[in-house]
This record gives C-alpha cells, sequence and structure tokens, in this order.
C-alpha cells in the first residue's frame, strides 16, 4: 500500500520534472506569452496588453528594422523593455528628439540596435541611453493576444518618419 | 568590498561571439582607463567594467566601454584543458587596475 503510494508520488515528480524541463526550453528558445506595461508603445501596445513573442528570430538573426522586441534593459538586468527597432547596425537614424530644432544623425554601430518607443512623447528609449547591444534582445513580439478587440498581429509603426531610408 | 570574477559575456560588438574578461570595476565605481576614449570612467549603472588580464593586446572595455550586466552569460571557475592548465581561476583584482573610488564608499 505504501510501495504502491511511493511509487505513484516519484513517477508524479519524474513527470513534473519532465515537464518543467520542457516549458523551460520552450520558454527559453521558442517562445511565450508576455504581459506588457507601460504607455511607451501606445496606441501599438497599450498598458496591460497580453502578447506573444518568439524568441527563434533573435537565435536566427533575423530581427528587421519595424520589429518589435523585448529587450534586456541595459541599466537594470533584471527588467524587460519593449520597443520597437528603427535601425540595425550600420543604418543611420536620427538621435534627436522631433522637437529639437538642430537635427542630429548618427549611424548605429556594429553588434547594436536603435529602438524607439511608438509613443514618443512618452518613451525613454534609445535617444536616451544611446544605442543598445543585440545581445541583450531576448524575443520579437509578433502577435497580441488580448485584448480581444485588438487581437491580431500588431500594426506598423505610426511614426514612418523616423526610419530613414539608406 | 564585492569580489572580482573573470565572467564570460556576449560580445557588445558581436553578439554572436562570446567574450571571457576580468571584471574590473562595477557599477558607481570609478576608474582610470587605459586607451579609451575618455581618461577616467564612471561606470553606469546597470554596466561592468572588463579588461583582459594581458593589457594592451586585449579587445576589452578600453576598446568598446562599460558592458551591460544583462550581456554577462556566465562566470568562469576553472580552466579544464590541457591537463597541464588545470587550475581555479582567482577572483583576483590586480592592484594597478582598483578603482579610484568605489560606490560603497
Amino acid at each position: 500500500m505504501l510501495r504502491n503510494a511511493l511509487g505513484k508520488t516519484l513517477r508524479f515528480l519524474g513527470y513534473t520534472v519532465q515537464y518543467g524541463c520542457i516549458a523551460h526550453c520552450a520558454f527559453e528558445y521558442l517562445g511565450g506569452i508576455v504581459v506588457c506595461s507601460g504607455p511607451s508603445m501606445e496606441p501599438t501596445i497599450q498598458n496591460s496588453d497580453v502578447v506573444f513573442s518568439e524568441n527563434l528570430s533573435r537565435h536566427f538573426y533575423c530581427i528587421r528594422k519595424g520589429d518589435i522586441v523585448i529587450v534586456k534593459s541595459p541599466n537594470d538586468p533584471k527588467s524587460n523593455i519593449c520597443k520597437r527597432v528603427i535601425g540595425l547596425e550600420g543604418d543611420k537614424v536620427c538621435t534627436s528628439n522631433p522637437s529639437d530644432f538642430l537635427k542630429s544623425h548618427n549611424y548605429v554601430p556594429k553588434g547594436h540596435v536603435w529602438l524607439e518607443g511608438d509613443n514618443l512623447r512618452n518613451s525613454t528609449d534609445s535617444r536616451c541611453y544611446g544605442p543598445v547591444p543585440y545581445g541583450l534582445i531576448r524575443g520579437r513580439i509578433c502577435f497580441k493576444i488580448w485584448p480581444l478587440n485588438d487581437f491580431g498581429f500588431l500594426r506598423a509603426s505610426p511614426n514612418g518618419h523616423r526610419f530613414l531610408d539608406d | 568590498h564585492p569580489p572580482r570574477h573573470r565572467g564570460s559575456s556576449l560580445s557588445p560588438r558581436n553578439p554572436e561571439q562570446k567574450i571571457i574578461k576580468r571584471v574590473i570595476a562595477l557599477e558607481g565605481d570609478i576608474i582610470k582607463t587605459i586607451g579609451y576614449k575618455k581618461k577616467y570612467v564612471k561606470v553606469p549603472h546597470g554596466h561592468i567594467w572588463v579588461e583582459g588580464d594581458h593589457h594592451g593586446h586585449s579587445f576589452d572595455s578600453n576598446a568598446f566601454g562599460p558592458v551591460s550586466l544583462g550581456l554577462l552569460h556566465a562566470r568562469a571557475t576553472h580552466i579544464l584543458w590541457p591537463p597541464k592548465r588545470w587550475q581555479k581561476l582567482q577572483p583576483v583584482l590586480p592592484p594597478e587596475r582598483k578603482p579610484l573610488q568605489r560606490e560603497q564608499e
């Protein structure tokens, strides 16, 4: 009777460990569900929206200009930020604010990306902390799950003028 | 004060490559650099300053600046191969590379 209970418990633990490992690998290498907070990506992503992010693009280095990515914060490794990629390495980006009188431009250094929130007036991004190393990118947001009235693929950037053509 | 270990991190210039360097300074420390664009640097919040042990022949923070902690991948603790190099890596800060000012002071 006791041996039966012990056997069942060990089997249960075994399954838990197995599923735990598979879940960890899935979240690390495939993707996962993310709850976003903050106003910096409005109107594309609102506070408390739930999105799905995939991690394959960053492993295969096919993050593209215009993608929305989840990035480890450059100043706080424990928190994540969600922004749009405005420029990849070698691209020319406008480093000044839209309200500045004199515009300044620069090229994104090797191994880095330039990030900006869609809500330019209320976003701390690369205009504040500079280009972000590619290695900090954790995943690419491809799909919004919640709220249901906004379910589906994410819109393109409302700030097309920030993407400078080569 | 916290021990300075050898760490391996994703290269800030090349995300496909991992580089292995010694942690010289943590956030808030002020250090004197070797050949960097600024002579003195206060390591920003959330960053570290790394240097190779062979100064002058090392592609490290003196070339690419402070490294974000998020790029830190692991800590190197031992050399395993070749067998004659088998050793535990000591977390020792070279005396000439001590920070001018630590955050805690």
